[in-house]
């Protein structure tokens, strides 16, 4: 098997593509998590309030959302651009 | 090194194997015992009258746990005994597949099981007239926690016995560890989740006996989306195991069916822990909150929405490794 440099090249990128993606997602899903747990908490406090913390928890997980959405982006560059 | 007979490597593997799956099999359930024990001492130091009843949560509960990791000694006693009829380069990676499914497999479902039935210990003491009913809810709870387990066995198992010889050497051995690895990872963290998730159903009960219906119902609720990362896992596993592949002797196609595996692997531990905190918190303002329990559920399963969106991302990008690139 003649493995060639640009061979090489590509296996990394699909690699780091995988791991980027995979890795990456870890810390949203479990921050989201966290944030959404304490929503149901507030609500169970204070049902009243159901419509702000609703918007409250959504705005807080699109931000930590943030991340794994740069892992994505690197990974698509990986896979795609470079 | 490629001039040494297959059958050699295939021997390898299988002790390499047989001794990585039971090791990292037996993290987990080590763990989840652990604490259903601690939190028995601690139960009845409160009130040693009961100690009767919490033994035998306790044991029900550890015994649970064991599941997994027995699932994993079974696999390793397999990998350590059988003789593999026509060995190839392939069955050895079958083998390190099966034996890294199992392996990263049980680790999840050990851990959460133990927490409801640590839990099920400290609500006996605090209710002692609902005993059988929280023993009810956490056998359910750790069933569910159970299930990742289960998809790993299932994936092992359709590693060391399917017949992969008729596929090409490069790349069908990275998808069948890539397999391995997809549902093994991805069952760490549905596992867990699934095991907060059951702990505040057991504790609701405990603190709230009369609200036990819609608690379980609640709790079952969260726990199956903890468990579709896991899915996702699975889902790729089956992919990758049952592919046609074009024989190939460049590394880049092999590697991304590996990393295809590694991606929704990893990706789906996260989601899935989050989700378990979620369920956990959803569940337990649904019992000492009952009248806000639909407003409750709405927001869980809204949360846990949310939070699966990388692990489908993670699912996305090992698509495309498979089928695009």
């Amino acid at each position: 098997m003649a493995i060639e440099g640009a061979d090489i090249i590509k296996a990394a990128a699909f690699l780091g593509a995988g791991i980027s993606m995979g890795l990456g997602a870890i810390g949203p899903g479990v921050g989201e998590g966290m944030v959404a747990a304490k929503a149901c908490e507030a609500i169970g406090k204070n049902p009243k309030e159901a419509g702000l913390l609703t918007r409250t928890m959504l705005v807080g997980q699109a931000v930590s959302e943030s991340t794994g959405i740069y892992s994505l982006v690197i990974a698509l560059l990986l896979l795609f651009v470079v | 090194m490629m001039e040494w007979e297959p059958q050699i490597w295939v021997r390898a593997a299988a002790f390499f194997g047989g001794g990585l799956c039971i090791g990292l099999g037996a993290i987990g359930a080590a763990i989840g015992e652990g604490y259903t024990a601690s939190v028995a001492n601690e139960s009845m130091s409160r009130n040693p009258g009961l100690s009767n009843v919490v033994l035998k949560d306790m044991l029900v509960g550890q015994a649970v746990a064991e599941s997994a990791a027995i699932f994993a000694l079974v696999v390793a006693m397999i990998l350590l005994f059988s003789s593999f009829s026509n060995p190839g380069w392939l069955t050895a990676a079958a083998i390190m597949g099966a034996a890294l499914s199992m392996g990263f497999g049980a680790i999840g479902a050990g851990i959460g099981s133990g927490f409801p039935a640590g839990e099920a210990c400290r609500g006996a003491v605090r209710q002692p007239a609902v005993a059988n009913k929280l023993m009810t809810n956490m056998l359910i709870g750790a069933a569910v926690c159970q299930t990742p387990s289960i998809f790993a066995l299932v994936v092992s198992f359709i590693l060391l016995y399917t017949d992969f010889s008729s596929m090409p050497v490069w790349p069908a051995w990275a998808a069948l560890v890539g397999a391995g690895l997809a549902t093994g990872l991805a069952a760490i963290g549905s596992g867990l989740g699934g095991g907060t998730t059951a702990q505040a159903s057991v504790e609701g009960i405990a603190r709230r006996p009369e609200s036990a219906s819609s608690v379980t119902i609640v709790m079952l609720l969260g726990q199956a989306v903890v468990q579709s990362p896991a899915i996702f896992g699975l889902l790729i596993s089956f992919i990758l195991l049952f592919g046609t592949y074009q024989p190939s002797s460049e590394l880049a196609p092999a590697m991304a069916l590996l990393a295809a595996g590694l991606c929704v692997g990893f990706g789906a531990i996260g989601p899935a822990i989050g989700g378990g905190e979620v369920g956990r918190n959803g569940v337990r303002w649904v019992a000492r909150n009952p009248g806000a329990g639909q407003v409750i559920t709405r927001i869980m399963l809204v949360g846990m929405a949310v939070s699966q969106s990388t692990v489908i991302y993670a699912m996305v990008i090992s698509l495309v490794l498979i089928y695009v690139v």
